[in-house]
C-alpha cells in the first residue's frame, strides 16, 4: 500500500518535472519579451518597447508575409499529397513498388534536413541549367516544404483512415455510389478532423523551417525563420522574444479555436445522426 | 466499363503521389550521388559520360571520398556527430521512458490531456524554443544559475560535458541538452502509444507467480516495449546526426558536427561536390538505423491491418 503511494507520487513528480522541462523555454521567451533590460540575466521592469520596435522592423515584417504565404501553400499542397498517399497505402495492400513507396513517404521524417535540402537544391540547379526554370524563390521553397509536409500529413491521415469502418464505404457502394461520391460523401466527412490537424501541423512546420528554406531560397525570398536564425546566431535579441511571444499567442489561439471547431462539428454530426435515427415528427 | 474506370482511378490515386516522390525525393538523391563524384569546372559540372573521338569516356572522381577517409578532421567530425547523437538518444530515453510509462499508467480521463500537453510544444516554433535555451544557459541565466548553485557543474565537468566549471553555454552539455529537449516528444510519443496498449494482465500474472514489481518491469514491460524503444531512439538518433540549427545556436567551437561541415562546404567554400560527398557518407552512416526504423514501421502497420 505504502509503496504504491510512493510510486504514484514518484510518477506524478516525474511527469511534472518533464512538463517543466518542455515548457520552461516557452515561458522564459514570453517573460523576457516584457523585460526592460536588453540582457536576459536581470529583470528590470515591464516594458512594451520591444513590441514597438517590432512594428518598425520592415525586414522582419516583410519576411513574415512571405513565410505566411509559403506556409499556406505548403499546408494545402501537403494535405492533398499526403491524403492521396495515405489513401493509396490504406486502400491498396498490394501494388508494384509499394515498399519503395511507403519508404519514400516516411523517409523525409527522419532524413537530416541538410541532406534533403542539399539534394533538392542540386537537382533544381541541374534542371535550371537544362531548361532555364525554375528560379530559386517562393516556388522552390514550397517544393521542399511540401515534400517534408507530405510525410507528416500522410502519417496523420493514415492513422485516421486505418481506424475507419470499411463497411460504411462498402454500404455506399452497394447503394450505387460512384467511387468519387463514396469519397466525398462518406470518407471525406469522416477524416475532416485529421485533415485539419495535418493542415495546421504542416502550416506551422513550414512557418518554422530554417534548413530547407536556406538551401532553396534565392535573393529576395528570405523567410522569417532565416531572419530570426541569423539574428539568433549573433546573440540575444529581445525583439526576437517579442516575435516569439506573438507567434506563441497566435498558435495557441489557432490550436484552441481549431480544436473547438472540430469538437463542435463532431457534436453536430452526432446530433444529426441521433435525429436521423428518430422517426419523423 | 466499370472495372476499367476503377482501375484508372486506382492508377491516378497511387500514381500522383508516387510520381511526386520519385521526382522530388528519389531523383534528387541520384543527382546528389552523381555530383559527389563529379568534377566541378568553375560553375558547370563535367558530364560523367562523354562521347569523344568515337569513344565513350567515363570520368568518375572519387577524390572527395578518399579525402574524407584520409582527413583526420572529417573522421573526428563524423565520430563526434555519432557520439552527440548517441548521448542525446540516451538522455531522451532516460527522461522519456519513465515519462511515457507514467503517462500510460495515468487515469484514462487524464491521458488525452497529458498527450495534448506533450504535443503542444510541437506547435510552437522549434527555432525559437532552441533560441530560448541560449538565454537560460548563458552566464547568469536562470538555469545556469540553478545548475551552478547546486554544484552540478562540477559533475558535468568531471563527465567531460563542459570544459570548465561555471561555463555551460557553447559546450557539449548545452548542445546535448538542446537536442534532447527538442527531440524528447519524438521519444515519448511512440513509447507512450506502445506502453498504453500493453496487456496489464501479464503483470498481474507475474505478480501471482511471485515476481516483485521491479522484476516484472524488467522482465515483461521493458521487453514488450522494445518496438517503441527502437522507434523512439531512431526518431531521435537519425535527425540528430545531421542536425545543423541546434549545434549552430547552442554548440561551441569544440562541438563540430557533420551538418555544420556540410553547410560550410556548401555555403562558405562553395565546394558543391565536396558537400554532396559529405552528405552521401552521412546517408551511409544512418542507413542501418533508417532500415531498422522502416522495418519497425512496416511491422506496426502489419499489426494494425
Amino acid at each position: 500500500m505504502t509503496t504504491q503511494r510512493v510510486n504514484q507520487w514518484f510518477g506524478r513528480g516525474w511527469l511534472a518535472a518533464g512538463f517543466v522541462f518542455l515548457y520552461l523555454p516557452i515561458v522564459a521567451l514570453v517573460l523576457y519579451s516584457f523585460n526592460d533590460s536588453p540582457l536576459p540575466n536581470q529583470w528590470r521592469g515591464f516594458t512594451l518597447r520591444w513590441y514597438r520596435a517590432l512594428a518598425q522592423d520592415h525586414e522582419l515584417l516583410n519576411s513574415l508575409g512571405l513565410s505566411l504565404r509559403i506556409a499556406f501553400a505548403t499546408a494545402c499542397g501537403s494535405v492533398v499529397l499526403g491524403t492521396l498517399a495515405a489513401l493509396a497505402l490504406v486502400k491498396y495492400r498490394r501494388f508494384t513498388g509499394r515498399t519503395a513507396f511507403s519508404g519514400m513517404v516516411s523517409a523525409p521524417l527522419v532524413m537530416p534536413e541538410v541532406v534533403l535540402g542539399l539534394s533538392l537544391l542540386l537537382m533544381l540547379v541541374s534542371v535550371q541549367r537544362a531548361i532555364g526554370f525554375p528560379e530559386r524563390g517562393l516556388l522552390t521553397i514550397w517544393m521542399g516544404h511540401a515534400l517534408l509536409g507530405m510525410a507528416y500529413a500522410t502519417v496523420v491521415v493514415q492513422a485516421r483512415l486505418t481506424e475507419l469502418n470499411p463497411q460504411l464505404e462498402e454500404a455506399a457502394m452497394d447503394l450505387g455510389a460512384r467511387p468519387w461520391q463514396v469519397f466525398t460523401l462518406v470518407t471525406l466527412p469522416m477524416i475532416t478532423q485529421s485533415l485539419m490537424s495535418a493542415w495546421l501541423l504542416t502550416f506551422t512546420l513550414s512557418l518554422d523551417d530554417v534548413v530547407l528554406s536556406a538551401f532553396l531560397s534565392g535573393p529576395g525570398s528570405t523567410t522569417m525563420p532565416l531572419v530570426i536564425f541569423s539574428r539568433a546566431r549573433l546573440g540575444l535579441d529581445p525583439s526576437v522574444n517579442a516575435v516569439a511571444t506573438l507567434i506563441v499567442a497566435v498558435v495557441a489561439v489557432g490550436v484552441v479555436a481549431a480544436s473547438y471547431w472540430i469538437a463542435r462539428q463532431e457534436r453536430r454530426r452526432q446530433h444529426e445522426r441521433a435525429q436521423a435515427g428518430q422517426p419523423a415528427a | 466499363m466499370k472495372p476499367a474506370r476503377l482501375l484508372s482511378g486506382r492508377k491516378a490515386l497511387i500514381g500522383a503521389p508516387y510520381l511526386w516522390l520519385l521526382l522530388f525525393f528519389a531523383l534528387p538523391f541520384l543527382i546528389l550521388v552523381k555530383i559527389s563524384v563529379s568534377e566541378m569546372e568553375t560553375v558547370v559540372f563535367k558530364d560523367l559520360i562523354t562521347y569523344r573521338d568515337g569513344l565513350l569516356q567515363l570520368s568518375v572522381k572519387l577524390g572527395n571520398y578518399v579525402f574524407i577517409g584520409e582527413d583526420a578532421l572529417y573522421f573526428k567530425t563524423y565520430v563526434a556527430s555519432l557520439k552527440y547523437a548517441a548521448a542525446t538518444t540516451l538522455l531522451c530515453l532516460l527522461i522519456g521512458y519513465p515519462f511515457a510509462y507514467f503517462m500510460a499508467r495515468a487515469s484514462a480521463s487524464a491521458q488525452p490531456a497529458l498527450l495534448m500537453a506533450v504535443m503542444l510544444p510541437f506547435w510552437t516554433s522549434f527555432l525559437l524554443r532552441v533560441y530560448a535555451w541560449k538565454g537560460l544557459l548563458s552566464d547568469n541565466g536562470w538555469v545556469a544559475d540553478l545548475i551552478i548553485g547546486s554544484g552540478a557543474d562540477q559533475l558535468l565537468h568531471a563527465l567531460g560535458m563542459i570544459s570548465a566549471p561555471g561555463k555551460l553555454m557553447h559546450t557539449p552539455f548545452s548542445l546535448v541538452l538542446g537536442m534532447a529537449y527538442t527531440y524528447l516528444p519524438f521519444m515519448i510519443l511512440p513509447l507512450y502509444s506502445n506502453l498504453a496498449k500493453m496487456d496489464l494482465r501479464l503483470l498481474e500474472a507475474a505478480a501471482d507467480l511471485g515476481a516483485s514489481p521491479w522484476v516484472a518491469f524488467w522482465k515483461i514491460t521493458v521487453p514488450l516495449s522494445k518496438a517503441g524503444i527502437i522507434a523512439g531512439s531512431m526518431l531521435v538518433f537519425i535527425p540528430c546526426v545531421g542536425e545543423f540549427v541546434i549545434p549552430e545556436l547552442l554548440g561551441g567551437p569544440e562541438t563540430l558536427m557533420i551538418g555544420r561541415v556540410l553547410w560550410d562546404e556548401f555555403f562558405s567554400n562553395n565546394d558543391w561536390p565536396m558537400a554532396a560527398s559529405v552528405a552521401v557518407v552521412m546517408i551511409l552512416l544512418i542507413i542501418v538505423p533508417l532500415a531498422l526504423f522502416n522495418k519497425y514501421q512496416a511491422e506496426a502497420q502489419e499489426k494494425r491491418a
